[in-house]
C-alpha cells in the first residue's frame, strides 16, 4: 500500500510539473468542448438555392418567396437557363435548384396539380435528404395557403383532407443539437484523456530507461500498475466534473439524473480506458507506436459509439461489433442519466458489462506487463 | 581457515536469441565485499549476462545463486537484495535529487524515517546539499552518475551491479566514483562492475574478460599480466579480444 503511495505522488509531481502536459489535460478538452458543441450539428442552414423560374406569374412568385423566407434556405439571383443553374451546381455555388415550368400558374388552377423541378446535391447523402424534408415542408405549406385563397375551389371540389402528423419530442424537446451533442462529446474527452495519458506513460519511462531501473526493485506487478494509473483516474473524473460544469452552465444541458450514478459509471468506465491504455504500452516500444494504436482505437471507438451516428442504422455485423466498444455504453449512459433521468437499475446492463469488460481488460494488461524478459 | 561467502554463484549460464548464443555457459564465483570487473569488447555479451543476474532476463539454461536466492525462480527475492545502476542515466529528470531519493527508498519500503536519514546522509556525502532541492535534470553528468550509485545503495543491497558506471564522466569525477566503490566494498557490499576503461580494470581485485559470449579469462589482473606477459591491462584485452 505504502510502495503504491509513492509511486502516486511521483506520478502526480511529475505531471503538474510538465508545463507542455498541464494544457492538454485541462485547457484542450475544455476548447475542444466549447468548439466542438457549437460545430457538431446535423441542423442545416444556409442551403444555397439556386432558381430557375421559366413561369414568371404571381403565383411562382409566391412559391419562390416561401423558400426566401424560410431561415433555412438562401436565395441566390435567378437563372435563366436549366443550363446556367447546373453549372452553377457543379461549380459548388448552389446546392439546390428549384426549376418552375411554364404553365406552372395556369396547370394549378387548371388542373389542380403542377410539376416541379427540384435537383438537390446529394454528395452529402445525409444532408440531401434533410434538404429533401424541407423542400417537401415548403411545399406543402404554398399548396395549404393557395387552397385558403382560392375559397370558390373548395365549394367546387371535395374538401381537402390533410392528415398532418404533429410529433412530439420527448427528453429533447426543443431538438436542440447541443443537448444531444454535449453529453457526447464529453464522452469522448474523458476517453481521450484516459486513453492517451495511460498508453504514453508507461512507454515513456520504457524509453527513458527509468522503466528498467523499476524493474530491478522489487516492486510488485499490481502495486506499479495501481499506482501508474491511478493518477489518471483521477484526471479523467477531474476533465468530467470541468465537462459537466461547461456542459450545464454553458450549454444549459439538463441535469435530470443523479450525479452520483453518473460518477459511478464514469469510475467503472475509466478503468476500461485506462487498461487499454496500459494493454497499448505493453505491447510497444516507443511512444510513437503507442500513440498510433491508441490513436487506431479511439477512432474505431467514437465513430462506432452511436455518438454522431446512430447504431442502429449500421450495418448488423457492425452492431454486433459495437457490442464490444466501451464507449458505446458510456454514451449510452450519459445521455440516459443526463436527458432522461435514468436511475442505477436504468442503466444496470451497461455498467455490468463496462465491468466485466474493466476486469478482462485489466487482467490481461497486468499478465502481459512483464519485469522479465 | 578463513570460511568464504560467495555472494554470486553462476554456472553453466547460457541465454540464446533463437541461432544466437548471446551468454555461452559462463561460471564463476564471486565472494562477499570484492569488486569484480566484468570485462569485454562491445557486444560480448555483458550486459546480457548482467541482466540474467539482476532477474530482468530469464536464462535459457545453466544455474546462478545472487545474494544467495535463485535467479530463475527466486528472481522477485533477488531484487531486494541487490542494487543496480545502468548504462543509460536511469534516475528521474524531472523530479528533484531529494524527491529520487525518496521515490527509490519508498519502492524498496524503507519507511519514512529512514529514508529521511538516509536522504539527509547522502546528499552531505555527495556535497549536494545546495542541489538537493534542484530537478535532477539541471546536474552535470559527473554529478548524476554518483547521485545513481547512490541511490543503487539506498537499501544496503548485498551486491551492487554497474553497467559502465563512467562512461562518459571526466577524470577527477571517475576518480571520485572510484572512491565510492572503494568504500561501499569496504563495508561489505560486493560491487559487480563492467567498464570499458582498462586502468579501472586495474582497480579490481578480480576480472573476467568475456569474448564472444564466454569467459576467457578470469584473474585477479595482476596475475593476468603475468600469465599473458604483458605491462598493463589494456595489452590483456587487446591479446584476448583479438585471439
Amino acid at each position: 500500500m505504502k510502495t503504491v503511495f509513492y509511486i502516486v505522488r511521483k506520478e502526480f509531481k511529475q505531471i503538474f510539473r510538465n508545463r507542455g502536459m498541464l494544457p492538454i489535460i485541462f485547457v484542450m478538452p475544455m476548447i475542444q468542448l466549447l468548439v466542438l458543441s457549437n460545430a457538431a450539428t446535423y441542423e442545416i442552414k444556409n442551403i444555397t438555392l439556386g432558381v430557375v423560374d421559366h413561369d414568371r406569374t404571381s403565383t411562382s412568385r409566391a412559391l419562390v418567396n416561401h423558400f426566401a423566407a424560410s431561415s433555412y434556405f438562401k436565395l441566390q439571383p435567378h437563372f435563366e437557363a436549366t443550363n446556367a443553374a447546373q453549372t452553377a451546381m457543379q461549380e459548388g455555388n448552389v446546392s439546390v435548384v428549384l426549376e418552375i415550368p411554364r404553365n406552372f400558374e395556369r396547370a394549378i388552377g387548371k388542373e389542380q396539380q403542377a410539376a416541379l423541378g427540384v435537383t438537390i446535391d446529394a454528395i452529402d447523402g445525409a444532408a440531401a435528404g434533410v434538404e429533401q424534408v424541407y423542400i417537401t415542408q415548403i411545399i406543402q405549406r404554398f399548396d395549404r395557403d393557395l387552397q385558403r385563397n382560392t375559397p370558390w375551389k373548395l365549394s367546387t371540389l371535395k374538401p381537402v383532407e390533410t392528415i398532418e402528423t404533429i410529433p412530439l419530442f420527448w427528453y429533447n424537446e426543443t431538438l436542440n443539437y447541443k443537448t444531444f451533442m454535449v453529453p457526447g462529446i464529453l464522452v469522448l474527452l474523458v476517453t481521450m484523456i484516459g486513453l492517451f495519458l495511460s498508453g504514453m506513460n508507461i512507454v515513456r519511462e520504457k524509453e527513458l530507461g527509468t522503466l528498467e531501473q523499476i524493474n530491478v526493485t522489487p516492486i510488485k506487478k499490481s502495486q506499479f500498475i495501481v499506482g501508474k494509473l491511478f493518477p489518471f483516474w483521477i484526471l479523467g473524473l477531474v476533465v468530467l466534473s470541468i465537462g459537466l460544469i461547461i456542459a450545464r452552465w454553458v450549454f444549459q444541458v439538463p441535469i435530470l439524473g443523479s450525479l452520483l450514478t453518473l460518477y459511478l459509471f464514469t469510475t467503472i468506465y475509466l478503468l476500461v480506458v485506462l487498461g487499454i491504455g496500459l494493454l497499448i504500452s505493453n505491447f510497444t516500444e516507443t511512444q510513437q507506436q503507442a500513440m498510433f494504436i491508441a490513436w487506431f482505437f479511439a477512432v474505431v471507438f467514437i465513430l462506432m459509439s452511436g455518438l454522431f451516428t446512430p447504431i442502429e442504422s449500421m450495418p448488423q455485423w457492425a452492431q454486433y461489433l459495437t457490442y464490444l466498444n466501451p464507449v458505446k455504453y458510456f454514451v449510452e449512459v450519459m445521455r440516459m442519466v443526463l436527458l432522461k433521468g435514468a436511475s442505477m437499475v436504468d442503466i444496470l446492463p451497461q455498467l455490468g458489462k463496462t465491468f466485466a469488460y474493466a476486469v478482462v481488460v485489466n487482467g490481461l494488461a497486468t499478465w502481459s506487463y512483464r519485469k522479465t524478459q | 581457515m578463513k570460511h568464504i561467502e560467495w555472494v554470486i554463484e553462476v554456472s553453466g549460464l547460457t541465454k540464446t536469441f533463437g541461432d544466437f548464443t548471446a551468454v555461452d555457459a559462463i561460471s564463476f564465483k564471486v565472494q562477499k565485499g570484492e569488486i569484480f570487473g566484468f570485462l569485454g569488447a562491445n557486444g560480448a555479451g555483458k550486459t546480457t549476462a548482467m541482466k540474467m543476474l539482476i532477474g530482468i532476463s530469464v536464462p535459457t539454461s545453466g544455474a546462478a545463486r545472487v545474494a544467495g536466492y535463485d535467479v530463475f525462480t527466486e528472481s522477485e527475492k533477488v531484487k531486494k537484495h541487490i542494487g543496480y545502476m545502468s548504462q543509460r542515466f536511469a534516475l528521474y529528470d524531472d523530479l528533484t535529487v531529494k524527491e529520487n531519493i525518496a521515490f527509490f527508498g519508498g519502492i524498496y519500503g524503507l519507511g519514512k524515517d529512514r529514508i529521511q536519514k538516509k536522504s539527509k546522509q547522502l546528499i552531505e556525502e555527495l556535497g549536494m546539499e545546495s542541489e538537493a532541492n534542484s530537478l535532477v535534470r539541471s546536474l552535470p553528468l559527473g554529478w548524476k552518475q554518483k547521485l545513481a550509485f547512490s541511490v543503487a545503495l539506498l537499501h544496503d543491497p548485498k551486491v551492487v551491479f554497474l553497467d559502465e558506471p563512467t562512461g562518459g564522466v571526466d577524470p577527477i569525477t571517475r576518480r571520485q566514483f572510484w572512491e565510492m566503490i572503494y568504500k561501499a566494498a569496504h563495508l561489505g557490499t560486493t560491487v559487480f562492475v563492467t567498464t570499458h576503461y582498462m586502468d579501472e580494470a586495474e582497480y579490481c581485485d578480480r576480472v573476467s574478460m568475456m569474448v564472444n559470449g564466454a569467459i576467457e579469462a578470469l584473474d585477479a589482473p595482476h596475475r593476468l599480466k603475468e600469465k599473458f606477459g604483458v605491462e598493463s591491462m589494456n595489452e590483456v584485452f587487446l591479446k584476448l579480444a583479438r585471439a
